[in-house]
């Protein structure tokens, strides 16, 4: 029988099904952080129980680090109390449990999706968790990866299982190639707009199509890490030569165990004839530079298209769109173009990669950030992408621009470390959500590509990146 | 089960709105009750150390009213729970009071959260969630919950069938642990990895070389 690559995974996992339909299906990899863990760990010691498998896991702090640490720079430094405690939870949690971690004096320390890639920690046909929804990135390399909750955390470091339900199949084929300043972001942000924030409740989306095939691996985790956005918790992608190339030049592995390896890595894709409960394709050469109006992902439109009214939607949507434009401010504008900027974020798990830094460079490159913006920081996923990003010389382009280079963390995506925004302010941002106070207090959020938030940056409003 | 019914009217209702970032700080598995909803709750920013005597609230906002200061029960409607994975959003919800969340739809991560924690999500279709807006809204209304026969009930009169699967209802009935149940079955699970380890062995025991040990 035909079966798409997520049942494929899903079989290649399953150590029982129940008659209740739950089954239980090995965890490869675990994936840890400060804020989502420390519940976990207290459980396992209550339950006076080890980790089931140590190698299976590997942790970083990320959600609330500083990020402008400088050098010689530790947990004890960090000057908010809170932060600071739950970082050296981490660190002894893991000390005492014997788990291994990039801590925050690492270089390889980093944003969870960034890093775990970059290090080879992900792989081709494993089952993925973390205790964050934007796990479904992992599902770019092939992978069956997906946010899981505390409780759910602290029953795969005790069993490395999870008790779980079957996702149905939906398939997103995106086609053709895009036209000039159109990103994996903009692709990603127009599939929410059509199928909204609920469209894939459910499923397990597969991404295809010629686009795809044609893409890096950065801008296929770019559009997994979003699945979540559009309900999905699994987001994936076949594995092809590209990821196959990505992997054997980021993982250590060698000799006849990486030509076994590769072997099976090959034969993870959905067969031809598999049969997806849902299918929507999309001709990618006709998508514009996206940016979202609102405070849902789905609230968005093409850069200069007019900002919808209540006239435009459904009587049940209209309450949500008027509440949305009121907390956005935008009773003046007719367009996005019409808005003026007061800070600029590129980082996040979905736009942090060495390839997003090289975009959004290109953009300011010789130029300065305009008048209005008051702070515009680049905040690098990793400690390797940092380091990679110095080689090429992209630190010194930001910073002659006017913008600040730091340190790796989750950053102003989530605003629970030092960068937020304070009330009122509108920023320009390559994270993932646009959610009241998601980044401050207050704040306006609009999600946009690193090229588009780098012209914002430079011009200070939203302007045509072709 | 029966409680006051708190309205929120509204798709899309996030984790990041049920609980905000700065309290994920904490450690602790509970004691978030107080910053349930809060930047619609309170008029000032909050921090974890400050409890809901210490701040500004919003009297126009429905859980800063009574009856439903006292509500057990939330109607809403599409999406809710979207977002962020963060458990916090159940506990906080829990600790404020809250024993089930009706609406015509959840965010998949934050409902499976729910179970863990004795909060019952309840899916209804779109037409039984208008009727119950308009029962509940603008005077305040008690609903019903039977737990064994999957029912809702408003006054003796409404009745509303919900589904939810035998497994995860149990839980929330008996209590239950999953990490007890699994680890009755620890036998399979090892019996399964060591076939895996067999056939794809470079799952196991990798290491970046960069790593400090």
């Amino acid at each position: 029988m035909s079966v798409t690559l997520y049942d494929k995974l899903w079989n290649e996992h399953l150590v029982k099904t129940e008659d209740s339909n739950e089954s239980l299906v090995y965890i490869d990899r675990h994936y840890l952080h400060e804020v989502t863990s420390p519940q976990a760990f207290e459980g396992l010691r209550h339950k006076k129980l080890s980790p089931w498998r140590l190698d299976a896991n590997i942790a970083t702090p990320d959600h609330n680090v500083p990020t402008n640490r400088g050098s010689s720079f530790n947990a004890e430094s960090i000057a908010d109390e809170v932060a600071k405690i739950q970082v050296l939870e981490l660190d002894k949690n893991c000390n005492n449990f014997g788990i291994d971690q990039f801590d925050i004096t690492s270089k390889e320390q980093g944003i969870v999706h960034v890093m775990g890639p970059e290090l080879g920690y992900t792989m081709p046909g494993m089952t993925i968790v973390c205790g964050d929804s934007h796990t479904s990135t992992h599902g770019a390399f092939g992978c069956l990866a997906m946010g899981i909750g505390t409780s759910e955390v602290e029953h795969v470091l005790a069993t490395q299982c999870l008790k779980i339900t079957k996702l149905k199949n939906m398939q997103v084929n995106f086609d053709g190639q895009p036209q000039n300043g159109v990103t994996s972001k903009d692709i990603v942000l127009h599939l929410i707009k059509l199928i909204g924030t609920a469209g894939g409740t459910g499923h397990a989306i597969e991404f295809s199509g010629s686009y795809i095939a044609a893409a890096s691996m950065e801008a296929r985790m770019t559009i997994c890490n979003m699945a979540i956005e559009a309900g999905a918790k699994v987001g994936l992608t076949a594995v092809d030569s590209t990821t196959i190339d990505y992997v054997k030049q980021h993982c250590n592995l060698s000799g006849e165990i990486l030509n076994q390896a590769e072997a099976y890595w090959s034969s993870l894709r959905s067969d031809d004839e598999a049969k997806f409960d849902k299918t929507i394709s999309i001709d990618v050469t006709k998508i514009k530079p996206q940016v979202t109006w609102g405070t849902s992902p789905e609230m968005t439109i093409d850069f200069d298209e007019i900002i919808p009214s209540e006239s435009d939607v459904e009587e049940e949507k209209k309450e949500n769109l008027m509440l949305a434009k009121s907390y956005m401010g935008l009773e003046q504008a007719k367009t996005l173009q019409d808005l003026t900027f007061d800070r600029i974020f590129i980082g996040s798990c979905t736009n942090s990669r060495i390839e997003d830094l090289r975009d959004a460079a290109f953009a300011v490159d010789g130029k300065k950030i305009a008048n209005n913006i008051i702070e515009a920081i680049v905040v690098p996923g990793s400690g390797m992408v940092k380091e990679q990003a110095e080689a090429e010389g992209l630190d010194k382009i930001f910073e002659n621009a006017g913008f600040l280079w730091r340190d790796p963390g989750c950053s102003m995506c989530l605003g629970m470390n030092p960068d937020k925004l304070k009330p009122y302010e509108r920023c320009a941002s390559t994270s993932n959500r646009n959610f009241e106070g998601r980044q401050g207090n207050l704040g306006r959020t609009h999600l946009m590509s690193p090229l588009m938030a780098a012209l914002t940056a430079v011009n200070g409003k939203i302007s045509d990146p072709s | 089960m029966k409680g006051v019914v708190a309205t929120f009217d509204r798709d899309n209702i996030d984790t990041d709105q049920i609980i905000p970032t700065e309290y994920l700080k904490s450690i602790k598995k509970f004691g978030f009750g107080d910053f349930l909803f809060d930047g619609w709750r309170y008029l000032d920013e909050g921090r974890l150390d400050m409890s809901a005597d210490d701040r500004s609230k919003n009297t126009d906002f429905i859980l800063n009213q009574q009856p439903y200061d006292s509500s057990q029960i939330l109607l809403t409607r599409d999406n809710f729970g979207c977002g962020s994975s963060r458990e916090h959003a159940v506990w906080a919800l829990r600790d404020f009071g809250f024993k089930a969340v009706v609406a015509s739809s959840f965010g998949d991560i934050f409902y499976n959260n729910c179970f863990k924690n004795s909060v019952l999500p309840i899916k209804l279709e779109k037409d039984e969630i208008n009727q119950l807006f308009l029962l509940a809204t603008p005077s305040p209304i008690s609903i019903e919950i039977d737990l064994i026969a999957k029912e809702l009930k408003v006054d003796e009169e409404i009745s509303m069938q919900f589904e939810v699967k035998d497994s995860l209802l149990q839980r929330i009935i008996h209590n239950l642990d999953d990490v007890d149940i699994t680890l009755k079955d620890a036998a399979l699970i090892k019996a399964y990895e060591q076939s895996r380890q067999k056939d794809r062995p470079w799952l196991f025991n990798y290491s970046n070389p960069g790593i400090k040990k």
